[in-house]
């Protein structure tokens, strides 16, 4: 009676069939099976660098919560941040691939004959100064509940921006966008939850988030300010300018603030220059020295 | 806030998931949470992390009932040996799946 059998564990018959992987499980080529040609009148570059700066959001913030692996509160949250920063993470892989597909010139060049991707190289072998994630996602992780009020406001600023980037003219970004909508959708569910239950929970667990969200709040209108290359990439129709999310984004925060009893912040922007100029602050050196230093050590490394 | 009652420990529950090509719900295991919902969000990311399932059930360990291992003898082992229970006398034609 195979049919029964087959039913007694939810795990079996997984690897039967993966065409339900939006990407499907090829390893090698991240972007295998998808149109990587550069749309009419787009520059190269700009759609380069503009997938690489929504790449490095995603994978300097995956980093950073990967930190948490080991040390959540619990096991479930524990998992729960794992799960979350693999999303970005494959994300990030996409984006860069897509970058280096586009472009191959922003990849830096590593010894002759080396088997490194260049996705890796991308997220391995650029310095901070080359990196264009905003600076909101490089600061460190703080306590849970600065995690989750940084996790809430990233989540729910990156799916504005993917809901309309899933109208990119770029097959490539567009996949991405679809694909990741349904990520963030969660990120921004488990991280609204959070905030809400910490804002109603103890006075600890208030005070603690109250604290966290103003702290990352002059960090936060940086996400907003149209960079060159981003109204470049919007203006070819294969970007989306993160000035037109703002409205939209402000009113879904409001929504949980008031859910939550929470005043908005009223701190003021964190002067500087933008994370998107490479302009960081001193978090993403160490950060990076961290995860790159074992990539670097081994240029020709096989992983 | 105030008034409100804390706990070092949260609640156990137990998951459940319906797999993609399953009829019904099979228990996976345990978890802790702090409410129902939170339940559920710990499930999917607890057990469903491999594509597993389509739908999950969590209901609190506490409030399942189940039969004590002291038992076992006079609530198993009287249906043993009535092998004439199992209807594996009558013939199965080809054309009836799943059985």
């Amino acid at each position: 009676m195979p049919a029964h059998h087959d039913h007694e564990s939810v795990y079996s018959g997984l690897l039967v069939n993966d065409a339900h992987w939006a990407f499907g499980t090829d390893f090698e080529d991240p972007l295998a099976g998808v149109d990587t040609t550069v749309p009419d009148g787009v520059d190269p570059a700009v759609l380069a660098r503009y997938c690489l700066v929504l790449g490095d959001d995603a994978l300097v913030l995956s980093h950073r919560l990967t930190e948490w692996c080991g040390r959540a509160p619990d096991l479930e949250e524990d998992i729960a941040l794992a799960n979350i920063a693999l999303d970005l993470l494959g994300q990030a892989r996409l984006l860069l691939a897509r970058a280096a597909a586009a472009d191959p010139s922003c990849v830096p060049a590593l010894p002759e004959g080396s088997p490194v991707p260049a996705e890796d190289a991308l997220a391995y072998f650029r310095a901070d100064r080359d990196f264009g994630n905003v600076r909101l996602v490089e600061v460190p992780n703080g306590d849970f509940a600065e995690t989750t009020a940084r996790l809430l406001l990233f989540a729910t600023w990156r799916l504005a921006l993917f809901e309309r980037l899933a109208g990119s003219r770029d097959a490539v970004l567009s996949a991405v966008a679809a694909k990741g909508r349904k990520e963030l959708s969660y990120h921004r569910d488990f991280a609204g939850r959070w905030f809400l239950t910490l804002a109603q929970g103890t006075e600890e667990s208030r005070r603690r988030v109250l604290d966290a969200l103003g702290g990352l709040w002059p960090l936060w209108p940086e996400l907003f300010r149209s960079h060159p290359v981003e109204t470049a990439a919007a203006q070819a129709g294969v970007g989306v300018d993160p000035a037109s999310v703002a409205a939209e984004v402000d009113a879904v925060l409001a929504r949980v603030f008031a859910a939550a009893d929470v005043p908005r912040p009223e701190a003021a922007p964190r002067v500087g220059g933008a994370g998107r100029d490479g302009a960081h602050t001193e978090a993403l050196g160490r950060m990076l020295a961290e995860m790159q230093v074992v990539a670097r050590a081994h240029p020709g490394g096989r992983w | 806030m105030s008034g409100r009652e804390t706990s070092p420990e949260w609640p156990l529950y137990e998951v459940f998931v319906r797999g993609k090509r399953g009829l019904n719900h099979v228990h996976v295991g345990s978890l802790h949470a702090a409410d129902d919902t939170m339940a559920v969000l710990h499930a999917r990311d607890v057990y469903t992390r491999r594509n597993e399932g389509v739908s999950v059930w969590v209901v609190r360990s506490a409030h399942i009932t189940a039969s004590s291992p002291d038992e076992k003898d006079p609530m198993f082992a009287p249906s043993g040996d009535k092998v004439y229970r199992h209807p594996t006398f009558y013939e199965i034609p080809d054309s009836v799946p799943h059985m």
